[in-house]
């Protein structure tokens, strides 16, 4: 059963080369991207089953001799990451075809959307399957040129922006990675993950010590752990909304999943718990109160993910069975959840035009099934019992009060907070823009901006009554940005509207297509159904984590002995 | 490992140096040097942890010379057409920048220009609560002069002055979606 181990990243490089070749025929396109997908769900299914059932599969590509060549290794862990993925990434495919983003953009090179889907999913399953760092290398190389081309797709002067930075900084960090491979070498003789465990062992502990830190810091910055993680926020936003859902969804997982793999495979006995749980606790604060300050639901969403990586941070840091269980957990609810909810905005955006929370309310009347598809997934992304995020967060917060340090229970405070503090951003996000009418939104706007009519006693003039992004009223503090976007929509003579003003000129004509209604609702299923089976997903995770604990099945099983 | 080859490592560290420095610049072209600098020294760094040099990698019967190891050579081949693709994409997009703009340099996060703004205008209004209306010493008790705001942005008229106009244009210009 080894023989499927390569197909997942097979199978879409495939795809895309046929893919490109299609260029001309975009329903055959689909079609095709579809059929790879959903092959590839199946494949990780039976792969997920045989890794249970008979221990890690390995296969050492082209029959090389062990440790020179390429291996893929598929243990329990490698192979849950591997089907959930597929599952996401076939519900933002189905998505995208239902948006017909390839019409809707004219500008855009229609045709490279989905060769280049399928090359961003071989390169997350490789990413999860590599057995030595530098096909891991690779596949990050992979997933990344795919990304940059996702992000910076039709070239219009915000992707251009948000690409060139987000460009930047992955280069940056893959030639870091480099860097710490051309060490990793040096120092060891080898880059298989298996062997290394063996060797970094023997190594002195000053350059281990070196070793872990540079390949942490490269993983870092994949995976936006703060104070790495400026470029997330910044770049994730201005992308279409499958892009971003996509993005969000699985590639600051892949860097975690690597910052777990090093953690338990080569350097169990890491002396960097604690400068990994304080940089959770700072990705954890730091990245909710961004959230909170956010007027956009993207940018608001885009903060929560780098906060929500601090549970993860935490989960990798307090290690042991119990810490690395729960981080799977956590991992698999949080890559549905996330990308459902950036779902969910993307068809907030088409319903209302707009994700500004100054300009959009009363969408639970006018649009019901939109206000259930983000209630669910912002409930559970927030760990409201009994959904998914409340059982992953009891069982991080278990494993770090287990650890028992003061610091470990500062972060379980802080773990704490952040769940409450994200429920403050999505409930703030709902009352603003499905529970308020339409009219009391314009209303507010009006509001906000008669209130910057009236500069303060004392400040004469418009500039002098701002200060630090807020601008002081008579009537109140708002940021500058919110009144000056109030600004330009009570102008009658701008041509810029808000919800309302259409709906009362009988121009809300928009309406959501069932195409893109379905996929977003099968997410969000899937992640109430990870609630539902949320006892045997532990029970799996509860059995990978000995695993990866052990060591030892994943050691034997790459390492046989045999030479070919 | 006990010999290395310093001239291979003083010449990595150099390139490496230079594209860090390079990294450090606006223009993204200039940045791209940057980024091909960095490369070179990091193939260098690979070839430093291939240990010494030897004959080519190739077993022939009866000769038995000490072969260099290969396996760090086909890592810096894969860095090095990894590098060229990275190249030609950000070169693609240097230029639709320019197509864009009229320039290639690495633009200002909107949050970033606009806290600097704040800040700029913050000295002003302390300077103005302290009911002293001498525009030069306003100018010396900002963290940034105002001419270095108008700098950084080129062709924003008016500098810090009429602050609110300049945050809405910046975002306008954001916000202009497909």
């Amino acid at each position: 059963m080894s023989l499927l181990v390569p197909l997942p990243v097979l199978l879409p490089l495939l795809g895309a080369g046929i893919s490109l070749v299609l260029s001309q025929r975009p329903h055959l396109q689909r079609w095709l991207s579809l059929v790879v997908l959903v092959a590839n769900a199946v494949i990780a299914a039976v792969l997920l089953v045989e890794a249970d059932q008979s221990g890690p599969q390995v296969m050492w590509m082209g029959q090389w001799p062990e440790t020179v060549g390429i291996v893929l290794v598929a243990d329990r862990l490698a192979a849950l990451m591997v089907l959930v993925s597929s599952l996401v990434t076939l519900a933002v495919l189905g998505y995208s075809i239902g948006q017909g983003m390839v019409e809707d953009e004219e500008s855009a090179p229609l045709s490279v959307y989905h060769p280049t889907f399928l090359v961003l999913v071989a390169g997350v399953a490789n990413a999860f399957l590599a057995g030595d760092l530098f096909n891991l290398f690779v596949s990050f190389e992979m997933l990344l040129f795919a990304s940059y081309v996702l992000l910076t797709l039709g070239g219009t002067g915000p992707r251009i922006r948000a690409g060139t930075i987000y460009v930047l900084v992955a280069l940056l960090s893959s030639m870091l990675f480099l860097i710490s491979l051309a060490s990793t070498y040096a120092a060891t003789g080898t880059l298989t993950l298996a062997h290394l465990a063996e060797r970094v062992a023997d190594l002195p502990p000053h350059v281990s010590l070196m070793l872990q830190l540079l390949l942490l810091t490269t993983f870092a910055i994949k995976a936006a752990i703060f104070p790495l993680s400026f470029w997330l926020p910044d770049s994730y936003p201005t992308a279409p909304a499958p892009v971003t859902a996509v993005f969000a969804g699985l590639l600051t997982k892949v860097g975690i999943y690597a910052i777990l793999r090093m953690q338990m495979v080569v350097f169990p006995h890491s002396p960097l718990t604690d400068l990994l749980l304080w940089v959770a606790l700072l990705t954890l604060v730091i990245g909710i109160l961004g959230a909170i300050a956010q007027s956009d639901i993207k940018r608001m969403l885009s903060f929560t993910l780098v906060s929500h990586i601090g549970y993860l941070v935490l989960g990798v840091a307090v290690a042991g069975e119990a810490g690395a269980s729960a981080t799977m957990f956590y991992v698999v609810h949080h890559i549905t959840v996330q990308t459902a909810l950036f779902l969910v905005i993307g068809l907030v955006e088409r319903r209302a035009g707009s994700t500004s929370l100054v300009r959009i309310g009363g969408l639970a009347r006018i649009a019901p099934v939109l206000g259930v598809l983000f209630f669910i997934p912002a409930m559970n992304l927030a760990g409201i019992p009994p959904f998914s995020g409340f059982i992953g967060k009891v069982g991080l917060l278990q494993a770090a009060q287990a650890e028992g340090t003061w610091l470990a229970w500062t972060l379980v405070v802080a773990g704490v907070v952040t769940s409450l503090l994200t429920l403050y951003a999505v409930a703030k996000t709902w009352a603003v823009a499905f529970w308020r009418t339409p009219q009391e939104a314009h209303e507010a706007l009006e509001e906000i901006e008669a209130l910057g009519a009236d500069p303060l006693p004392g400040f004469d003039t418009k500039p002098r009554n701002e200060h630090r992004g807020h601008v002081h009223t008579a009537g109140g503090v708002v940021t500058a940005e919110t009144l000056e976007e109030s600004r330009r929509l009570a102008d009658d003579d701008d041509p810029e509207r808000d919800f309302y003003e259409l709906i009362e000129a009988g121009e809300d004509t928009r309406t959501l297509p069932p195409s893109m209604l379905v996929p977003a609702a099968g997410l969000v299923v899937m992640s109430v159904v990870l609630t539902l089976v949320a006892g045997p997903l532990f029970a799996f995770t509860d059995r990978a984590a000995e695993d990866l604990v052990a060591r030892t099945p994943y050691l034997s099983a790459v390492l046989t002995g045999e030479t070919p | 490992m006990t010999d290395v080859n310093l001239t291979l490592v003083l010449t990595s560290a150099g390139l490496i140096g230079c594209g860090v420095y390079l990294l450090l610049e606006r223009s993204l072209s200039r940045v791209l040097v940057g980024l091909l600098m960095m490369g070179n020294g990091v193939s260098l760094a690979f070839l430093v942890a291939g240990g010494p040099g030897g004959a080519a990698p190739i077993t022939v019967e009866g000769v038995d010379e000490p072969m260099s190891d290969p396996l760090p050579q086909a890592m810096v081949l894969t860095a090095i057409v990894i590098m060229l693709a990275t190249t030609s994409f950000v070169l693609a997009m240097a230029y639709r920048s320019w197509q864009l703009t009229g320039h290639d340099d690495v633009q200002d996060d909107v949050e970033d220009a606009m806290i600097r703004r704040m800040a700029a205008t913050d000295a002003t209004s302390e300077a103005f609560s302290a009911a002293s209306d001498d525009p030069d010493e306003v100018e010396e008790s900002s963290d940034f002069a105002e001419g270095e705001l108008v700098d950084g942005r080129g062709d924003e008229p008016g500098g810090g002055q009429d602050l609110g106009a300049d945050v809405a244009a910046e975002h306008e210009r954001e916000e202009t979606r497909p």
